[in-house]
């Protein structure tokens, strides 16, 4: 193991930025993904159509396509960014289509009825979906939204791909340094279930707090 | 008429190929004299030439993914300069007409010493570097190209001409590769954030401007020179040595100086330049290098 604690800043440092990395895109994502739910549900046809169109495509590339779809792709019709925003843009919108499907299983849980009585009293689609659809529809989806997350984490390692320096980039250096895999991989592990496990543990609490009783 | 024609230009193609008559070996009148059809050389027996020349086949180990070197493109056969280097060979053993009496091999980076020692192949040309490592398994004849790391930029890029110019700069090569830990120490000054897994992503890297250098073996860098032609070049001297050389048995000294006889030949005749010029110099519009002398161990 001592491989790994010589390497100890690096580690630190690989852990920070794969930390987030995961806690950007997640915020993209969480966002994004709200969004898109709200337009697959919208009374809009074309709005609907879109979201679908954003989901699907997305959900159903792979990941390390998408990166350098976008990473080496976009950069010729002039849209570039460094190798850690292309990250966070790519692993967000990735995770949004996923985030997207959640949020939308969890309006479709909240009955009818609420939605029925909020247009009866005079709310626009907008508000139905803001003040009374989605505080419901959220509270139920806390754990699938909580394993998205852990996902999102262990994605970022993708990253690497496209030049960011995160944990499996910092293994992969030390790794071709030293020739010391398995004890690299043990403190590789260990550094993301450090990120995972923590992340598992706020989810509980979360969870806890935001249930709805009944 | 149309036949003689042809059987002329033949013999002509002939002359200029040099196909090996070698100083040292009796009777090497050399199929340069035979005007049309293969009048071959004429060995001691024992020798692997004579063994091959009765076999009328020689096995060629080659790389069929080398662009430029040995690369088995669609018409199924491998092209490419270490391809005509041991075709070299092959004229020297049995004469201009080649047809049927040569077959190619892939060998990989991994297997070329133990096809060579398993009898699979009697000769490897794939961008083989001789060192001493594998002298203790295999012997080498030549070298007969001289590779080594050097940078690839873009055609109007005239802030780096060198090594030393890389300070600063952001260069890119493939992650925990030979080539970088040359760049860490030769060029410590260097910009090395940007690493990727595979040479063609640096590339894209440096047609979009991310970073501007890409630096790693000439061989591949010639490749991709290949492939967009007018989009970059290369500066500066090579600064590592990486000699090619043809691998065959270790204890086969007497085909070994056959095949440092037959390089010799096709330096001095020109044969070399021209197979060079043709194979390499030419799609990648790069002047044709001196040979490096034979070097008879």
């Amino acid at each position: 193991m001592g491989v790994v604690f010589d390497n100890f800043d690096l580690f630190g440092r690989g852990l920070r930025t794969t930390a987030s990395l995961a806690v950007l895109s997640y915020l993209v994502a969480f966002v994004l993904g709200t969004f898109v739910a709200g337009l697959r549900v919208s009374p809009i046809p074309p709005l609907r159509w879109v979201g679908t169109v954003w989901t699907e495509a997305l959900r159903n590339i792979p990941l390390t396509v998408l990166f350098f779809v976008f990473f080496f792709g976009f950069t010729k019709i002039g849209i570039s960014y460094f190798p850690f925003t292309s990250s966070v843009i790519v692993l967000g919108c990735y995770t949004s289509a996923f985030v997207a499907e959640t949020v939308r299983s969890g309006i479709n849980s909240v009955a009818a009825g609420q939605a029925e009585a909020a247009r009866a009293l005079g709310l626009t689609f907008p508000q139905v979906l803001g003040t009374i659809v989605l505080p419901q529809a959220l509270r139920t989806v806390v754990a699938p939204l909580g394993s998205l997350f852990i996902a999102l984490t262990k994605n970022t390692s993708i990253a690497y791909t496209v030049a960011v320096v995160e944990l499996a980039r910092v293994f992969n250096d030390l790794a071709n340094q030293t020739g010391e895999a398995i004890p690299l991989f043990a403190g590789v592990a260990a550094a993301y279930l450090i990120l995972t496990l923590s992340s598992s543990a706020a989810i509980g609490v979360i969870e806890r707090k935001v249930a709805i009783r009944r | 008429m149309h036949k003689k024609m042809l059987l002329a230009l033949l013999s002509v193609t002939m002359l200029i190929a040099g196909c090996g008559s070698d100083d040292t070996s009796e009777g090497g009148t050399g199929a340069t004299a035979g005007g049309g059809s293969s009048t071959p050389s004429t060995f001691a027996a024992g020798t692997t030439m004579d063994a091959l020349q009765k076999k009328g086949k020689i096995i060629i180990g080659t790389k069929f993914d080398q662009p430029l070197f040995g690369l088995k493109g669609l018409s199924g056969q491998p092209e490419g300069f270490d391809v005509e280097i041991a075709k070299l060979v092959a004229t020297a053993i049995f004469g201009s007409n080649l047809s049927g009496k040569t077959e190619f091999v892939e060998t990989p980076s991994a297997v070329r010493e133990q096809s060579i020692i398993d009898g699979k192949v009697d000769l490897v040309a794939a961008t083989y570097t001789i060192n001493d490592t594998r002298k203790q398994k295999v012997a080498f004849a030549g070298p007969y190209y001289i590779a080594g790391q050097s940078i690839l930029v873009k055609k109007d890029n005239t802030a780096i001409t060198d090594l030393s110019s890389l300070s600063g700069k952001k260069v890119c090569t493939v992650l925990g590769s030979t080539p970088l830990k040359t760049l860490q120490e030769r060029a410590p000054t260097a910009d090395l954030s940007i690493l990727f897994d595979t040479y063609s992503k640096c590339v894209e890297a440096l047609k979009d401007g991310r970073v501007e250098a890409v630096s790693t073996d000439n061989v591949i860098l010639l490749g991709f020179l290949k492939d967009s032609p007018g989009q970059f070049k290369l500066v500066g001297e090579t600064f590592t040595q990486e000699p090619y050389g043809i691998g065959v048995k270790k204890d086969d000294t007497a085909f070994r100086n056959f095949v440092n006889d037959v390089l010799d030949k096709a330096y001095r005749d020109g044969t070399w330049a021209k197979i060079f010029e043709k194979e390499v110099g030419k799609p990648t519009e790069i002047p044709t290098p001196t040979p490096p002398p034979v070097n008879r161990y």
